[in-house]
This record gives C-alpha cells, structure tokens and sequence, in this order.
C-alpha cells in the first residue's frame, strides 16, 4: 500500500443535507483520477475537505509517508504540506503583474517574517520566466493579470500551481472555458505531471476524461459509486441510470 | 533598505525631497530659526500635520494594502501620546514640587511622589499615584512603553479577531468598539489618567525650559518628519517584495492566499501590530505638540476621520495617503478656524465652521463613487496612465477574448 492521500468514511452534512456520505478514496504517489458525477454529488465538497476548507462531521484524512491527520490543519498548513488546489473559476490576483502572481506561488518559506525580508535570486527570476515560458505567458510577464483573457488566466492558475510543486494537484474542471487545442495541450500536461505527483481532476467533460485515459472514480450522493476505468464505469448500470443516462 | 529597492521606488526619493525642502523652508521661516514669517503655533500645526500624515500611512497599509478598514488606529495614536505624557507631566510636576520645597530637610521619596499625586491627581480627587503611573519617573521606561502598550493591546485584539476569522464590515465594527470602550474607559476619573481632563501642559519639556516654544516647535517638527521619512522607508520597504503582494493578495482574495500555503491570520496581525505601533510613535509626537490630550482624541470619529483622509488621499498608494492626511486636516484647520468667509445665498447663510463636516462628508462620497483612487489619481492622470476598463465576465474562451463592457462601448 502506498497512498499518498487516504480519505476514509468521511460524511458531512450542511443544514441536514449529507453532501458527503461515508466517502473512501485514496490516490497512489503518482497517479491521475478523474472524478466525475452528477450536480451535486458532492465532488466540490470532497476538494474543500480534503484541502481544509470544510470540516466533516466524522472519518479520517490521512496524507503522506508520515500519515499525518489533515484534519488538524488549517488551509495554509495543508497547502504547505503539499496539497495545491485549482479552483473552477480562474482565481489569480488581478491587481498584480503575472510575475508577481508566479513569484508568490513559488516555493518557499512562507512565514511573515521571512517573506519580508525573502527578495528574488537570479534563480528565482529564472524559475518564474520558465514557468510562464511553459503555460504560455513568457511575453506577459509585466501585464497586470487582470488584463489576460479567461483561458490565459486558467493558464496562470495552472502556473502557479506548479510554481508550489505540491505532491497532489486537486484541479476543479480545468477544460472549462477552454478551446479544443488548449484542452488537448491541458490533458497533455496533466498526463506529464502525473508521472512524478498526484494528480486529481474533477470534470464534467466525458470527452477529456476519456483523453486523460486514467482510472475514474464516480461520485453519486456524496459516495463512491463506482471505480474504474473510463469503459468499465460506463457500463455499469447503476452509473449509467443516475449520470449517463440523463 | 538596499539602493536597489530605492532604485525601482523613485517616488520614495521624490517624497524624501519634498519632505526634507518642506521641513528646510519651514526652518528658514520660523520663529526660533529664521525670518518669522511663519508663526510657532503655525510651525505646531505644520509639526502636527506631519504626525497625521504618519498615521495616515499606518492607516494606509492596513487598509488600502491589506484590506481591513480598521477603526480603530486613533486609540493606538492616542495611546502612544497618553504613555509620553505620563512622563511630560510626571517629570515637569516633579520639578515644580522640587522648586517650590523650601524645608530645611530635603524631602523623602514618599513625601515627593505624594506631593506629585496630590497636584497631578488633585483635579479627580485623590491624592494618590495610581499604579499605571508606576514607570512616569523615567523617560526610557514610558518611550518603551509608547510602543508596547499599544503593541501589546493591538496584538492580543488582533489573534482573538483574525484568528476567529472576523473579516469585512464586522471587523471594523469590532475596531470601533474596542476605540469605543477604551475612551470610555479613560473617561473614568478612577481609571488613574485623569478622566475627561486628560493630561495638560505637555508642550513644556522638562529639562528644556530654556529653550522657548518657538525653538521647541522646531525641533518638533524636525523630530516629526524624521519620524515621517523613516516610516515612509519602512512602509515602501514593506510594500515593495513579496511581503507586499501577499498582503495585496489578502485583501483581494484572502481564502486564494490561503491555498497558496501562506497563513493568512499571521500576516494580518503582523502588519496590524506593526501599524498600530506606527500610530502610537506618531502620537507620542503629536501630543507634545497639541500640548493636551484627553480621551475625547481617541473618540471613534477620529478614526472615522483618518479613513477619510486615506479614501480622499487615494488609498493603496504611500503617498496618497500623506497627501490626503496633510490636505484634509489643513484644509480643515482653516474651514473650522473660522478664516472663511461665510457664504450668503440670500435665504441663508453658509458657516463653514458649522458645515464643514457637511462638506467633508459630501466629497468623501464623491470621491468613493467617481475617484475612487482619490487625490493620488489626478498622478496617474498626469502620467498618462490609466489602467484598463475591463469589466464583467468574458465573452468567449479565446486569447484576448473581449470583456462584457468592452464590448458595449
């Protein structure tokens, strides 16, 4: 057994609604996941979980060699411990410069007093150059991110992410609001990061899915329906009548 | 600070320049120094503008870079003028006390402190030297505790409040309610600084009797735009790295921040210790000059008022805010003197003095609606500079994709 991530008998209910309910899931050290299921389903929630933003009312989150409880730390402490997060809307900082978005994702200290006094090495410039060199944002540097287009700024996101180098990459649809040749360059990507890191990708788009060509888990009713690849979860029947069948 | 940084910030130069001709041309002109063309109690005015423009910038870190409109920095400000006028008033009551004992035998400890009880404390009925008065006697003591009196409150209000994850409006409201309750307090005759009387007669320094106000009031203000430019340094200093991009980070989009790893509780009370700390260091050179201090000071409009100040200045810019404080209490000095002339629309008549907060009020909604960058906008006008319209949500997918609003027009 060698999970990097555990996530066992979670539930978790808002106002006496059980968005999650008795969830399990567990992800290797180098893998890719697709996560999919209806509306609902509780895949958002399962993220918020995991990356501390909610609390569940019962079960365990056990991350790394260390089995450490993530239950215990807060959002910042998660992040730190190596869990990065793409949200589904594009959540850069408007007001700063790319740069500036690519140089505070990247790793390194993060504590007050350090940052205060942490200024850019030559390595640093070069580290944030390559990085936008690699989404696609080597001539933006300069330009307030405020000013990209939606998928540039999906593509900043992805940057700093991988600014962070975390150990699990949780990406909230990523193929949203993107056009067929920046899907195709995203898939590729997220296939490339996932030979040295965990990678989780929640999407609705059963075309992408099927292009990541990974094992697929399916959320119904804040469980786990099914598990598998892509053809065998499809022809499930149970899948098949509450997502696919729609 | 490192050459580089001052390199790629030349508007702290520019600042430093006109901070340093501003304070040379008032020498030149004063009383004590020069020509006498500007009075000594002008040259306090000025002296205390610069203090004002201190705790606009403490005002403007914490809220026009990290976000939270705190209400209540005015308590800190007074509370550094409260802690060095302890010693003011302890130390000079000591000397008249001293002076003014003929007996043959030299008096005892005891009998002096009670004799400087008796006339400090005299006015709210007692004759005894309360036990926050315990450190009055020494200057080193009570200017250490100009800074950790308020540094100490501010951090202890700050992790109860930031770490309950009190954000937004209801923060500022805790702000004003802590300002609330410590003026309150103050107000007290029991609470050992003298209630509603406050502490007076705080221009005269002990020790520097011989020196005159009008000498005084220079070196005041020379202590004050010293006090300024050091802390126009350590804020742009603050501002400029990465230190700065978090914190404009946490006031966009804290829960982003969040997941970036940085602990966003952390950063927020860092800067609201270290701002309040500022507010204090210029209070305690404020009120030596004002020369008295009671709690009305430390009432929350005051920092009502320094909000204002920052918001018609142009917050999220060092210098906007200086302006802003530096033109709003001046232009008000001389609205709420009198020195106006009344305005007559026939079927009334227009006091400024009474309807200058009308107008103050007025122009802060003005500029919040139609400027919001303030004063400090009409820089960015004359370079040129305007930052993009873009709003709403984007049309399409694609690169360069336009933007709702752009589209319309």
């Amino acid at each position: 057994m060698n999970h990097l991530l555990e996530v066992s008998g979670i539930s978790v209910s808002f106002d006496g609604f059980r968005a999650i309910n008795n969830l399990s899931f567990s992800i290797g050290t180098a893998e890719l996941r697709a996560i999919i299921g209806p509306n609902g389903a509780g895949k958002t929630t399962f993220m918020d979980i995991v990356t501390g933003k909610t609390r569940p009312d019962e079960g365990r989150v056990i991350w790394g060699e260390k089995s450490t409880n993530l239950l215990k730390l807060n959002e910042a402490k998660i992040a730190r411990a190596g869990i990065g997060r793409k949200f589904q809307r594009p959540t850069v900082f408007e007001d700063q410069s790319v740069a500036e978005n690519l140089m505070m994702a990247l790793k390194a200290n993060r504590a007050p007093w350090k940052v205060l006094f942490w200024r850019p090495a030559p390595a640093d410039h070069a580290r944030v150059a390559a990085l936008a060199e690699q989404v696609g944002l080597g001539d933006s540097l300069e330009r307030k991110s405020g000013e990209l287009s939606h998928g540039q700024k999906q593509w900043l996101e992805i940057g700093m992410l991988l600014a962070q180098e975390p150990r699990l990459l949780l990406v909230d649809e990523p193929a949203a609001g993107m056009t067929l040749a920046e899907r195709e360059q995203t898939t590729a990507l997220l296939v490339d990061l996932a030979r040295s890191r965990a990678v989780v990708v929640v999407e609705h788009d059963m075309d992408f899915v099927r292009r990541l060509g990974c094992k697929v888990t399916v959320l119904h009713e804040g469980s786990v329906l099914a598990e598998g690849s892509l053809d065998h979860v499809t022809s499930n029947p149970k899948v098949i009548e509450v997502y696919l069948g729609r | 600070m490192k050459p580089g940084s001052l390199a790629k910030n030349p508007s702290v130069l520019t600042f430093l320049l006109v901070l340093a001709v501003f304070t040379l041309g008032v020498t030149v002109l004063s009383d004590a120094y020069g020509s006498g063309l500007i009075s000594t109690s002008m040259v306090k005015t000025l002296g205390k503008t610069l203090c004002l423009c201190l705790i606009a910038i403490a005002m403007d870190l914490i809220w026009g870079y990290t976000g939270i409109l705190s209400l209540g920095h005015f308590a800190f400000f007074g509370l550094g003028g409260y802690m060095v006028g302890m010693w003011l008033m302890f130390a000079r009551t000591r000397d008249i006390v001293l002076s003014s004992a003929g007996g043959a035998l030299p008096m005892t400890p005891q009998e002096l402190s009670d004799a400087i009880a008796t006339q400090i404390f005299g006015v709210v009925g007692t004759s005894e030297l309360p036990a926050v008065w315990a450190f009055a006697g020494s200057l080193p003591a009570q200017l250490a505790l100009v800074v950790l009196v308020p540094g100490i409150l501010a951090f202890v209000f700050g992790w109860l409040a930031f770490h309950s994850r009190v954000t937004g409006v209801y923060l500022s409201i805790l702000t004003q309610a802590m300002t609330l309750a410590l003026s309150l307090y103050l107000f007290q005759n029991d609470s050992g600084l003298r209630g509603n009387n406050g502490l007076s007669g705080l221009q005269n320094i002990p020790g520097l009797e011989a020196a005159g106000q009008d000498a005084l009031s220079v070196w005041f203000l020379w202590a004050s735009a010293l006090a300024l430019a050091l802390g126009y340094m350590l804020a742009s200093f603050i501002v400029s790295g990465k230190f700065g991009s978090v914190i404009r980070g946490i006031r966009d989009d804290e829960a982003r921040v969040r997941f970036l790893g940085y602990s966003v509780e952390s950063y927020k009370l860092f800067v609201f210790t270290l701002t309040a700390v500022i507010a204090a260091i210029a209070g305690a050179l404020y009120y030596p000059q004002a020369g008295i201090i009671n709690p009305a000071e430390m009432a929350p409009i005051a920092s009502i008022y320094l909000a204002v100040w920052v918001a018609i200045g142009g917050r999220g810019r060092l210098y906007g805010a200086v302006v802003g404080a530096a033109f709003v209490s001046l232009v008000s000095t001389w609205f709420t003197g009198g020195r106006v002339p009344d305005l007559n629309l026939g079927f009334y008549t227009i006091k400024w003095v009474d309807w200058w907060s009308v107008l103050l009020g007025l122009s802060f909604v003005l500029v919040t609606l139609f400027a919001p960058k303030g004063l400090a906008g009409l820089v960015d006008l004359a370079q040129g500079l305007r930052s993009p319209r873009r709003g709403g949500t984007p049309l399409g997918p694609d690169d360069g994709a336009l933007q709702e609003r752009e589209a319309v027009e």
